[in-house]
């Protein structure tokens, strides 16, 4: 859209400085929290309680990170949220490993060995993706507690894996059904089976859509509370129940810096994936809900 | 050739010859079959699984022992549902609508050619990569009367200055409107972006020629353009107020009392916490119901558009 406002007329001038005002203060909304709760994590509880919430920390301190991670309390037990943090790695690794791989090899096969009934099995899969979660729940507890997976990480795993194929298969499909089949076809010809066909032609071009599908699941994985809060014990909580004990916990003295501190915790590994890889991170989010 | 396989394609690998061909053949359904067996199972099989344990009395304990539709009758009864419900429209109508109004308005914004226009999008989109966990307890604390925005206010000496609805059972629900549209508008604004910078700039030059004003262009051509980005959002944010459980949680905790309760946290509650699982289940389906409501529209215009288009 050239030359729209570009026009250097005094009146142009003014709705640019409008335009700029606008974007400004939408920064601010974005940012505010986010430097609220960085400053009070950094600050001593007599300073938040008597200086302002956008006051600059003054004196600032780490003993609220440390604390969030090593020793403050999380309902019972006061041992901060680093178990819980490990928890949530061992929970997201295998399980975007697994949903990432299964969803590839599906996607593949759905669009470069289509069959009399496959896209009626990609729109069975792709429901998955829409269903309230709830409608699951009271199920899926009794089913781990017949796998012995009950209150487990690799229940968690399991039930992450589960719901998560739907999304991934969706990414894979929708990439590859825009790779070009030529190859495949002519590779078929010379007899190379499936395996081979995924590992040699199609695996070498999925960088974007595999980077696509890792960030896209891991977000949702690392995030994730209702799976989390319903399905595990105090031991194997993931990170984003323990926050949630950990800030409702009322005994003693409200920390206000260590809860802030704790949700930086928390937040820290998606935020990262975000600013590292933010462009697969919007893809993903467009991807995973545009495509229908 | 007999036909093993009844592929779409014509040059497979010749089926029916030996038994390797046959597996190759075969192959891809096979790999298929684990992941259809999880969604038959684990998906409509548990969906059916809810519908039926909503049919029976089941309390603390899953009991087969059914009351025909008697649990929808106590939902229908139950004032706190009605709460959760009321609180399900309100929250998401605005929801949905300040989020389309903020990230329609935003993406314009940023489409007139601003310098650092990577940066911000940056700064508008980030909540999206956060918990609504994380959000949620942000936001408490931005909100909390005591210390949070209302007393910033104060001290700047506006001593009346009064923001205290999350402890207010009239405007808790309106807590969680602020907290999910700061976390998913610049979701929205990243939406029409992708939707304004797909527009062909030809329409507009040519409205230009006409002597249409900007307003009027973006009004008359520009947004009307935008129709199907206004489709997906609605259909995405509609899906994500229903699934709204965690940032009730963290933000209100449904309080105070119940009054910020959504059917998600209604759901949880009753069938993991009171020992209502039955009417916890009857709840599940009647959000099943609501997505699903959403969700025939959306797939049925998508399939028209993509058969005519």
């Amino acid at each position: 859209m050239d030359n729209v406002i570009r026009r250097r007329t005094p009146g142009a001038r003014l709705a640019r400085a409008v335009l700029y005002t606008v974007l400004i203060l939408a920064v601010l909304f974005y940012l505010m929290p986010l430097v609220v709760m960085l400053f009070t994590s950094i600050k001593p509880l007599e300073e938040i309680r008597a200086g302002s919430l956008l006051a600059i920390p003054l004196d600032p301190t780490f003993a609220p990170w440390a604390k969030a991670w090593g020793e403050a309390c999380t309902g019972m037990r006061c041992e901060g949220v680093s178990v819980y943090f490990f928890n949530s790695i061992a929970i997201v690794v295998p399980a975007v490993l697994i949903s990432t791989t299964i969803g590839a090899l599906n996607g593949y096969a759905l669009t470069k060995w289509r069959f009399k009934g496959s896209e009626l099995v990609f729109a069975l899969m792709l429901f998955g993706c829409f269903i309230p979660f709830q409608v699951v729940l009271l199920p899926m507890a009794q089913t781990l507690g017949w796998l012995g997976l009950s209150s487990s990480r690799a229940g968690l795993v399991l039930v992450h894996v589960i719901f998560g194929i739907a999304f991934t298969t969706l990414f894979f499909r929708n990439f590859y059904v825009s790779v070009p089949s030529e190859l495949v076809s002519a590779a078929k010809l010379d007899g190379a089976g499936f395996f081979r066909i995924f590992w040699r032609i199609l695996l070498p071009v999925s960088k974007p859509i595999i980077v696509v599908s890792v960030i896209w699941q891991f977000t949702q994985i690392w995030n994730d509370f209702l799976f989390g809060v319903a399905f595990s014990a105090h031991d194997t909580q993931p990170v984003t129940v323990a926050l949630n004990n950990l800030v409702n916990t009322s005994t003693g003295v409200k920390e206000y810096n260590v809860d802030m501190a704790a949700a930086m915790i928390a937040a820290l590994p998606t935020l990262v994936v975000y600013v590292l890889a933010g462009k697969y991170f919007v893809r993903g989010l467009t991807a995973g809900s545009v495509k229908g | 050739m007999s036909t093993v396989t009844t592929s779409t394609r014509p040059v497979d690998a010749a089926p029916g010859r030996t038994a390797a061909a046959r597996l190759q053949a075969w192959l891809p359904r096979l790999v298929l079959s684990p992941s259809i067996a999880i969604s038959l199972f684990f998906v409509y099989g548990f969906m059916l699984w809810t519908f039926i344990l909503s049919l029976t009395s089941s309390r603390m304990l899953p009991s087969y022992e059914f009351v025909g539709f008697a649990q929808y009758a106590r939902l229908m009864e139950n004032e706190r549902w009605w709460v959760a419900a009321t609180n399900l429209g309100i929250f998401g109508g605005l929801f949905v609508i300040i989020c389309l109004g903020l990230g329609l308005l935003l993406a314009i914004l940023l489409d007139q050619r601003i310098r650092q226009e990577g940066a911000l999008r940056t700064i508008y989109l980030y909540p999206m990569a956060l918990s609504f966990i994380v959000t949620g307890v942000v936001w408490k604390w931005l909100l909390n009367p005591g210390l949070g925005i209302q007393a910033m206010v104060r001290g700047w000496g506006f001593e009346s200055f009064t923001f205290d609805w999350l402890i207010d059972p009239k405007m808790s629900i309106y807590t969680l409107v602020i907290a999910a549209v700061w976390q998913a508008s610049g979701f929205v604004m990243a939406l029409f972006l992708a939707g304004l910078r797909g527009i062909d700039d030809s329409i507009i030059k040519a409205a230009q020629l006409d002597g249409a004003g900007l307003p009027r262009i973006y009004w008359r051509v520009v947004i009307p353009c935008l129709r199907p980005v206004v489709f997906s959002a609605v259909m995405i944010l509609s899906h994500i107020a229903i699934k709204s459980f965690d940032l009730v949680v963290a933000l209100t905790g449904g309080g105070p009392g119940y009054s910020s309760d959504l059917p998600a946290t209604f759901m949880y509650t009753h069938a993991f916490t009171r020992a209502q699982i039955g009417l916890g289940s009857a709840s599940a389906m009647l959000m099943l119901g609501g997505v699903l409501a959403i969700l025939i529209p959306y797939l049925y215009s998508e399939l028209r558009s993509r058969k005519h288009g």
